[in-house]
């Protein structure tokens, strides 16, 4: 288990229960299971807590969590007959989007996403979940394939951003973003998003302009980094923690900005704690979701896309 | 909320309209070091008659220069949520936008009009880096799609001048959402079978870049914008390497693939005007500097004041000059 910075105290407390058995172990005729579940209870009332009432910055840091399970994961978890289709056909295939066909409790759809890796081998294969270029121009041949044939696109957003790079610069990548959300709007079939983890800026608008967007409980959603816009407004990167609270990036804030559709509950102490369970969760919403959508027109599916963020931004945070 | 634009009152805008500028004013070419009269700068449309640097000019510097006779009608933009997230970082949000509208007598970083160019009906819109660095928010999201509703409305092409540090961060997501809502505004204008001209000037970044400023039917840049999704800082902070000399500016750009044309500023008008008369299968246009429209169409009036539409133009007839 990796715990984070502000688990420490819930570290310790778990470290100690599993010491004590250990201990048990070992000396078979010492009876250390009573205070070992007491110290259980204890750790679980802590996460829960903790977990009830996480700051801004804390989700940033619970939505990176290597062991939150990635677009790899959910694929896996909830499709069946996940076909990968690779390339944009013009230039190179791009390891940090995944993306192909596969069955969602049986109806065939289109899955993409970014997919950031599970260890230094393949996090450097995937790019972090950086796409490039060619990453948003094969989303754009993979959901041009999907409404072509009437078939519903999934996307499962984990990005930290679009990469900044000198080939990716080159190559167009303001110009592959901008056309891969056109293309979103464009869609005559049902489009449902998932911020499973980082919603990073542009690199996440593209693959986000759904008619339904939902975001997990600990993910975010951003227009820039915490850090990045500490470095600018604040001058100090330091101010990671002040500039996560005013950009009210959370998935609660943007429910009430009217933002996002849904918010998916974790499982206590994060999605990491019990992925089973998360992805069940999400899979859950998106068939519903799919049923809602699934063989509406055309038409009323972009007009529903159009008005939805046509009317976003008309109101501010309750007060 | 009524998205078609109501009328605001026509105005005729001279050079110096907007800003009284002292008298004995010089200004330093940023690149060449030239000391320039500002008068002769303005006359110029502040490009350095020594060297051809683009230094900024603001959206009504640019529409005064751009419509005939200097004659043009703003369209009204509706006015967002102001300071949606309560947002605060060294300064408040709303502190900066009283600045910025106090230093430019604008209301936010977008201006939208309606008039001729070259006898040529138009509706146009101009980003204003000088309002805290035209960044897109909300109001920016507005007026691209009240410019668009206007363009489809009046069956007129959009010409859009973009010039943005990206995406305005005190607005957070609501700024991000933009992207979206000027990429459905884009559509607008495709569906109706509409030309949609971008003209990139230094700089357009991030955000920006990467929806409206991108998706123009033609993509003509000022020489020497800066043109990029990630700033040339972050990727060497990034990539730890120099960058190549002239990386991310228009003609780097041009050379790979992504822009159609790198044009001066004092031939854009001609060109422009060219370019939407051929997509609009009209005749070929009429060269040289015109008066205001004599018959204004309907709708807009033009209603020459106190300055008389002679002097814009004549002022506009030295800025022209090639
Ligand atoms: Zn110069």
């Amino acid at each position: 288990m990796n715990y984070l910075e502000f688990e420490k105290p819930l570290a310790e407390i778990e470290g100690k229960a599993s010491e004590l058995r250990a201990m048990g172990r070992a000396n078979p005729e010492m009876d250390v299971e009573k205070e070992a579940a007491a110290l259980d209870r204890k750790a679980s009332e802590m996460l829960a807590q903790i977990y009830g009432d996480l700051s801004a910055w804390r989700k940033c840091q619970v939505a990176r969590h290597p062991d939150r399970p990635h677009c790899r994961d959910y694929i896996e978890a909830l499709f069946t007959d996940f076909t990968p289709l690779a390339g944009d056909r013009n230039f190179a295939e791009d390891h940090a989007v995944m993306g192909g066909l596969a069955r969602l409790e049986g109806r065939a759809v289109m899955v993409i996403g970014q997919e950031k890796g599970h260890d230094t081998k393949s996090r450097i294969e995937r790019n972090f979940g950086m796409a490039r270029p060619e990453g948003y121009r094969k989303a754009i041949r993979l959901m041009d394939l999907a409404d072509r044939f009437g078939l519903p696109v999934v996307t499962l957003v984990d990005t930290p951003g679009a990469y900044p790079g000198k080939g990716a610069e080159e190559r167009g990548q303001s110009e592959a973003i901008a056309r891969a959300t056109e293309k979103c709007l464009a869609l005559g079939v049902p489009m449902l998003s998932v911020i499973i983890g980082e919603g990073g800026s542009g690199g996440a608008v593209a693959f986000a302009t759904a008619n339904r967007v939902a975001m997990l409980e600990h993910s975010i959603y951003s227009v820039i980094s915490p850090e990045g816009c500490a470095s600018i407004l604040w001058k100090d990167a330091d101010k990671m923690r002040e500039a996560a609270e005013a950009l009210h990036l959370t998935a609660q804030d943007l429910s009430g900005l009217g933002v996002i559709d849904r918010v998916v509950k974790e499982p206590v102490g994060g999605a990491h704690r019990d992925r089973a369970a998360a992805m069940a969760a999400v899979g859950a919403l998106l068939a519903g979701w799919l049923k809602d959508l699934d063989g509406k027109a055309a038409k009323a599916l972009r007009q529903d896309r159009r008005q939805k963020f046509l009317a976003m931004g008309s109101q501010g945070l309750a007060a | 909320m009524n998205w078609i634009s109501n009328y605001v009152r026509p105005k005729i805008n001279s050079l110096f309209s907007r800003r009284e500028v002292p008298e004995n004013l010089w200004t330093k070419c940023d690149n060449c070091g030239q000391m320039l009269f500002h008068r002769e700068l303005a006359a110029n449309l502040n490009v350095c008659p020594n060297c051809g640097f683009h230094m900024p000019i603001s959206p009504a510097d640019r529409f005064a220069a751009l419509f005939d006779g200097g004659v043009y009608t703003e369209v009204a933009v509706p006015d967002p949520v102001q300071d949606p997230l309560k947002f605060r970082d060294s300064k408040r949000y709303t502190d900066r936008l009283r600045e910025a509208r106090a230093k430019t007598g604008e209301k936010d970083a977008m201006l939208v009009a309606e008039g001729e160019m070259g006898r040529t009906p138009i509706v146009a819109a101009a980003q204003d880096f000088s309002f805290m660095a035209g960044s897109m928010g909300m109001y920016v999201g507005n007026a691209i799609i009240a410019a668009a509703e206007r363009a489809v409305k009046l069956k007129r092409p959009l010409v859009l001048f973009s010039a943005a540090g990206g995406a305005r961060m005190q607005e957070g997501i609501l700024s991000l959402m933009q992207m979206p809502r000027t990429t459905i505004a884009v559509q607008m204008l495709k569906e109706a079978g509409l030309p949609y001209v971008v003209v990139l000037t230094n700089p357009t970044t991030g955000g920006v870049t990467a929806s409206y400023a991108m998706l123009g039917d033609v993509q003509i840049a000022e020489p020497g914008a800066l043109i990029c999704f990630a700033g040339p800082r972050v990727i060497e902070q990034t990539i730890r390497e120099k960058l190549p000399e002239g990386f991310q500016r228009a003609e780097y750009l041009l050379d790979h693939g992504m822009l159609d044309r790198v044009t001066s500023r004092l031939e854009l008008k001609d060109e422009l005007v060219t370019i939407l008369r051929m997509l609009l299968r009209l005749s070929p246009q009429v060269r040289g500097d015109l008066p205001p429209p004599e018959a204004p169409d309907a709708g807009t009036e033009a209603a020459p004041g106190g300055k008389s539409a002679a002097k814009p133009a004549a002022k506009k007839a030295a800025g022209q000059k090639k």
